[in-house]
């Protein structure tokens, strides 16, 4: 296995509230799921992906989970092109 | 060792709330439904003149007003004889932060400096966390952001994602959360172990915030125009926008403006579905948030909601996912100017109060905020597509929330549709009851009441006596 080295930008993964701890009224959908936190951080230990570790935040604070993802990213983008947007506002 | 469990934190949530905002909420209470409002602002908040000074300080505020004279005469070619109303757009994008959320946000910050706080805690999955975040970082002081990201799958919104990117970008720790309103239990949880301060949106704080937006808007329009603006459409979802805007407006004495709302229509929706939740095109803005927030305003993370809508509005106007999507476009094709969807929420509305307001008449669109990747029109609707809905170009008036997204062919097809205000007022007070029995309303109850709904006592007593 690969051990990620303390230090590195991470992600984990905590659940909150499991199914049966959440709150009253949710939807059937939303009630069977269990409510879950993703938080990005410094590993503050070296582990492998899947253990449970602890990071520290941008602003210093430590959180505790379970490593899903290293250097996390964001990868949102313009998507692909809706032709259905180009009609608009096109003068002859 | 405290219990962490839902129940015993939402048990603890006025202790909670009162240590995170300073305020004493008991002082200004009179009964399950009344509160003295006008004390609350007036003691709590700050004066306008402090308002504008603090905003100055951290790149807040004095943003540009624009004739949309391309769009103003596109509806014009179909509007009918002598009408099609200037449209007027106020650029609020140009604030730090990228929206008008910075002038709530300043106010926040201001205060937890000054009171001491080591930080901010907001829960938002709109431009509020970056305005926070943005704030925080002027002021030195940390920021957290609470977020309701993504669904079961993991999958997340592309607009809340580039917002969790813009808070890390300016330095934020960002909680990222699965579906469901347990988010005001991260909130207080979090609140609670960091004894930071509540940035809520809707403190006294956060609403003073956006009255010099309202005063900007009234004195642009008089110093270019000579006049006051006939109408202002507020884009509207928890009601701070829209109430602090119009308070704005009256503070400067434009009190003829009709306060227009607009939100987008998402009825059918449900806001706690795992499974709707990515089948919107419209993280904020919409009915989801418009209609429940009008009708009863205290539901929200502070014992009394300084946005109260209904006070302060004339009319209300819905308008579809396409509709929005088109304008937007448009927006960028006749103005040169590409900006997000809540601001493009009232430009659409904007365009059909126009066509029936004479030309001589003014109609501004008091904010704009910045777009991007995942925010843009195009990732919306290509995401959309991804989810299974329908995209295609047709009568909007055929869209349907979740299943269809219909972007019209032409500029005159946007329509909107107009909100019956009696039925909201009713709603209000129905929920009022449930509050505190309509039995039991006393003359202040009522007085306070009416205030809210901008009716007098007698429309209340009428009303009351069918709920």
């Amino acid at each position: 296995m690969n051990v990620i080295p303390k230090g590195t930008w991470v992600e984990i993964e905590r659940v909150l509230l499991q199914p049966e701890d959440r709150a009253p009224h949710l939807p059937e959908e939303t009630r069977i799921c269990p409510y879950v936190l993703r938080i990005s951080g410094f590993l503050q230990e070296d582990a492998e992906l899947g253990a449970q570790v602890t990071v520290r935040s941008l602003i210093g604070h430590t959180h505790q989970g379970v490593l899903k993802v290293v250097n996390p990213s964001y990868s949102h983008s313009f998507g692909a092109t809706v032709p259905e947007l180009l009609h608009i506002g096109v003068r002859p | 060792m405290k219990d962490m469990s839902y129940q015993a934190v939402m048990g603890r949530r006025n202790e909670i709330m009162k240590a995170s905002l300073g305020i004493d909420f008991t002082d200004f209470i009179q009964s399950p439904i009344a509160f003295d409002y006008e004390r609350m602002m007036r003691e709590t908040g700050y004066a306008l003149e402090d308002i504008v000074r603090i905003q100055a300080e951290t790149k807040v505020g004095n943003t540009p007003l624009f004739e949309l004279t391309n769009l103003t005469e596109a509806v014009r070619a179909f509007a009918g004889p002598g009408k099609g109303a200037r449209i007027l757009v106020k650029d609020e994008a140009a604030n730090a932060g990228g929206s008008f959320k910075a002038r709530r946000a300043a106010i926040s910050a201001f205060e937890a400096k000054k009171r001491g706080y080591k930080g901010l805690v907001a829960a938002t999955s709109g431009n509020y966390g970056a305005a926070v975040a943005s704030q925080a970082a002027m002021r030195g002081l940390k920021c957290i952001i609470v977020q309701e990201v993504f669904d079961s799958r993991g999958v997340g919104q592309p607009e809340i994602l580039e917002k969790s990117r813009a808070c890390e970008a300016y330095g934020a720790e960002v909680q990222r959360l699965s579906v469901g309103p347990e988010l005001f239990f991260q909130l207080l949880l979090t609140l609670e172990t960091t004894g930071f301060f509540n940035a809520s949106l809707y403190t006294p704080f956060g609403i003073k915030g956006v009255e010099t937006l309202g005063v900007e808007v009234a004195e642009q329009v008089r110093a270019r125009y000579g006049k006051d603006p006939d109408a202002v459409v507020i884009t509207h979802a928890g009601g701070g926008n829209l109430t602090g805007t119009a308070r704005g407006l009256i503070a400067a004495g434009s009190t003829g403006t009709r306060v227009v709302a607009c939100s987008v229509d998402l009825g059918g929706l449900h806001m706690a579905s795992d499974t709707d939740f990515n089948r919107k095109s419209f993280t904020t803005g919409h009915t989801g948030f418009g209609v429940p927030f009008a009708t009863w305003p205290d539901r929200v993370d502070v014992p009394r909601n300084a946005a109260r809508s209904l006070r302060y509005m004339d009319e209300y106007q819905l308008v579809t996912q396409g509709e929005v999507f088109y304008v937007t476009e448009l927006l960028a094709k006749l103005e040169g100017l590409e900006r997000g969807p809540a601001g493009n929420t009232s430009l659409t509305a904007a365009v059909t109060l126009a066509r029936t307001m004479d030309r001589d008449q003014i109609v501004v669109v008091q904010e704009t905020e910045y777009t991007g990747a995942g925010k843009h029109h195009n990732r919306q609707l290509s995401f959309a597509r991804e989810n299974g809905i329908e995209v295609r170009v047709g009568d909007p008036r055929e869209n349907v929330p979740g299943k269809a997204i219909v972007i019209p062919e032409r500029l005159d097809q946007v329509q909107g549709s107009v909100q019956d205000m009696e039925k909201l007022r009713m709603s209000y007070l129905r929920n009022a009851a449930k509050a505190h029995p309509a039995a039991l309303w006393t003359g202040a109850d009522r007085a306070f009441l009416a205030a809210d709904l901008k009716k007098d006592i007698d429309w209340v007593a009428t009303a009351a006596a069918t709920l």
